[in-house]
């Protein structure tokens, strides 16, 4: 239970990283660590894309599910880890 | 003034006008009256009026005129062209006194053809009854009442014949528009009541969905899952914890994690994968150890790493045994395993109130991990369970040992199906473990007993009788052979079978043999390394060793390499790590490098990964250090142009052999 809390919080605060954000099943954000902006805007637009992303995968092969989603820009790393019900996003920033 | 004859009364009428007046019609009648009436004299009654001569003889003129003497003669009529009542000039003077509705009907009116036409049938019927009843009446007559059956039934056939007949009427009978009447009637309509109630709108959502390949795959998933439930019927309901948000994303935050570590030694991460020394090449036989993760734990601070071990299964998952070799500084251990994938934070942790002093992975339940402990006590973790406790513990009173348990083996199932493991300790016992359901079940296999020459101790004290095992290994193919090295300095070579008696004993070290291993490949050799600096190869079958190797420094621990017969490397307690390969240089290392950073340090085990080119290498300081082997020390032997190397441990075992070979014809010749 509590180790589940613990993980969160080492990778809050593991080097480089900006934000984390829980977000449910609807798209709406229940967690974060970033302003309350950011985290809605991150949260929708990274729903819309994990869900694409999923249907894009599952629609290949139904047996196959979406572990991971990264997506690498200039600034920085987003990493969003979809579950059936929850979604936790990342943003890092890799090479600080 | 008439008289009458008295006599004549009686007979004779007496015509008597009312009418005062009308003296004229007495006069009248009179005359008629004189015609039949013979000597009449006028009688005068008495009321009548009396007039003159000249009264009566004067004439009255009467007219006889067609005119109503009812009719009125004044009306009047009002005229629109003189705005006043006119009299009307002609009166009708017409008075019907009497006035009777006819039954007769004009023969060429349409009212007299209908009934004509109507007329006709019964007529014809009426004929045919006629002719019937005239016909019939003679037979009457002639049967009389006999026949008074015949006679219905002759009437009922007629009557038959008569019903066609006028059917056939009928049928000529045309309708047209002028004689057709319709009839119609007009039921009551009920009167037309408009009602209506209004109800409250049932609650209303908007629904989308999509219907893909997958959504539809989930579907049919998650109902084979029901049916297995209810299938299986539940016998333990499992204890649900508290669902909430955050300990459903406990895999998910593992992914995450992970992969924040991945971007942050991004770099390791790629060398672990890629990288290849290149200036390998130049250097004719040397390699070198590329450093990549450090794993560390901070609660394991100030323990020393005494034991690590490669999971078989999972081969990024290693455990690491935290304890103390001190015997003054004794307190608590450390169970840890880390992945290679996170190497920030281990995955599985298990504090222990002793130090831990050695571990085994079962090979086939990568779940089962035995521990021996320094108090001599040996556990049995399961992995899958979410206790902090070993599963099995033994005890003192299960036979536990005395003394700190220096290794443990697990070994095949044994024919009951237990899994069953066994430790060596410095109480000179070899002991095996069976879990059988909730217990560990101990036998003595063998007791290791002082050989060679026994000294009196001062004072007559009898001297000890047992050796303090401190490491062994079992054969890889033959089950039952195995090697216990002592702190005497011995290897013993044994069977499971003998209990009391050694196959074998080598006189290996000065000091306690720390460990002693069995080549991968090859049946007979073995390795062995102690704190006296060397590092010695044996063949069993000879009894002095066939290499021996002096390292300037008390070597921890000695391994062989999963990939080659010939090559194995030593860590030493100067904080270096040495590997050796036979088929290249017999006498030297072709690799000795320093791997910590602080010189104190003493590297205290080392094992190599069983797929990977990698090392980790423990510490007396809690460190884990994970290196990469450089080409050089991974070299395979040359291709000859054309020719296909055969590979496998055949090649491994035939190179050792032709080493072996080498060493052995000199002393066969010195022989």
């Amino acid at each position: 239970m509590a180790e589940v809390e613990e993980t969160l919080k080492r990778i809050q605060t593991h080097k480089g990283v900006i934000g984390t954000i829980v977000v449910n099943a609807e798209g709406i954000p229940i967690r974060t660590t970033l302003d309350n902006s950011t985290t809605v805007q991150y949260a929708g637009l990274l729903h819309q894309l994990t869900m694409k992303a999923r249907s894009t995968v599952r629609d290949i092969d139904p047996q196959n599910d979406l572990t991971f989603l990264r997506i690498r820009s200039k600034k920085h790393e987003i990493m969003v880890a979809p579950d059936k019900e929850y979604m936790l996003i990342v943003i890092q920033n890799p090479s600080e | 003034d008439r008289h009458l004859s008295r006599c004549d009364t009686k007979i004779n009428v007496i015509v008597h006008f009312c009418d005062r007046k009308d003296e004229d019609d007495g006069t009248e009648i009179g005359e008629g009256g004189d015609e039949w009436m013979h000597g009449k004299t006028l009688i005068k009654p008495p009321d009548q009026l009396d007039l003159t001569e000249a009264e009566l003889k004067e004439e009255f003129t009467r007219i006889l005129t067609a005119n109503n003497p009812h009719a009125p003669q004044n009306i009047v009529r009002y005229s629109f062209k003189e705005r006043s009542y006119k009299p009307i000039s002609s009166v009708d003077q017409l008075a019907v006194h009497f006035f009777l509705e006819g039954n007769l009907l004009h023969r060429d009116s349409d009212e007299a053809r209908r009934q004509k036409a109507k007329q006709g049938l019964p007529d014809e019927k009426a004929t045919v009854a006629l002719e019937c009843d005239v016909s019939f009446f003679p037979q009457l007559q002639a049967a009389g009442g006999e026949e008074a059956g015949d006679v219905e039934e002759g009437g009922g056939e007629d009557g038959a014949h008569s019903v066609d007949s006028k059917t056939g009427k009928k049928e000529q009978k045309l309708t047209n528009q002028f004689n057709f009447s319709e009839r119609a009637s007009q039921t009551l309509n009920n009167p037309l009541r408009e009602r209506g109630c209004q109800t409250e709108p049932p609650p209303r959502a908007s629904f989308s969905a999509t219907a893909n390949q997958w959504e539809i795959y989930d579907v049919y998933l998650e109902e084979m899952q029901k049916q297995e439930k209810n299938k299986e019927k539940a016998k333990a309901v499992p204890k649900k914890e508290d669902d909430k948000v955050i300990y459903v994303l406990a895999k998910v935050a593992k992914i995450i994690e992970r992969m924040v570590n991945q971007n942050t030694f991004d770099d390791i991460a790629q060398d672990f994968r890629y990288f290849e020394d290149a200036s390998d090449e130049f250097r004719e036989q040397e390699g070198t150890l590329l450093p990549l993760w450090k794993f560390q734990y901070d609660q394991a601070k100030r323990l020393s790493v005494t034991a690590l071990c490669w999971n078989q299964s999972y081969k990024d998952l290693f455990a690491v045994g935290l304890g103390s070799y001190d015997f003054t500084k004794q307190g608590r251990g450390m169970l840890v395993f880390y992945s290679l994938k996170n190497s920030t934070y281990p995955e599985y942790n298990y504090p222990t109130t002793s130090g831990i002093l050695c571990l085994d992975i079962h090979p086939d339940r990568p779940y089962l991990v035995a521990v021996g402990f320094y108090d001599g006590c040996v556990a049995v973790y399961n992995l899958k369970e979410e206790r902090p406790e070993p599963v099995y513990k033994s005890s003192s009173k299960s036979g536990k040992h005395t003394d700190p348990v220096w290794q443990v083996r697990w070994q095949k199932d044994d024919m009951d199906n237990h899994q069953n493991f066994f430790s060596v300790s410095s109480d000179g016992r070899v002991v095996s473990w069976t879990l059988v359901k909730s217990e560990l079940v101990f036998t003595d296999i063998i007791k290791l007993s002082l050989v060679g020459a026994v000294s009196e101790g001062p004072e007559g004290v009898p001297p000890p009788t047992m050796a303090c095992g401190t490491s062994f290994d079992f054969h890889k193919q033959i089950n039952y052979l195995f090697l216990v090295g002592t702190e005497e300095g011995k290897i013993h070579k044994c069977s499971k079978a003998y209990s009391s008696q050694f196959l074998e004993t080598y006189d290996a070290h000065n000091m306690a043999v720390d460990a002693v291993k069995w080549n991968q490949f090859h049946p007979k050799v073995f390795i062995s390394c102690s704190s006296d600096w060397t590092v010695k190869i044996w063949d069993h079958t000879i009894r002095t060793p066939v290499f021996i190797f002096d390292l300037n420094a008390a070597v921890g621990d000695v391994a062989w390499s999963p990939y080659s017969s010939t090559v194995f490397a030593a860590v030493t307690a100067d904080g270096k790590v040495h590997v050796f390969d036979l088929g290249i240089n017999k006498y030297e290392a072709i690799c000795q490098q320093p791997v910590v950073a602080k010189k104190k340090t003493k590297l205290t085990h080392i094992e190599f990964n069983p797929v990977y080119p990698i090392i980790i290498v423990g510490d007396d300081r809690g460190y884990v250090t994970s290196l990469k082997l450089s080409p050089n020390l991974r070299s395979k032997p040359k291709e000859k142009k054309g020719q296909e190397l055969p590979r496998g441990p055949e090649v491994e075992i035939a190179k050792m052999e032709k080493l072996l070979s080498l060493l052995r014809e000199p002393e066969n010749s010195k022989a």
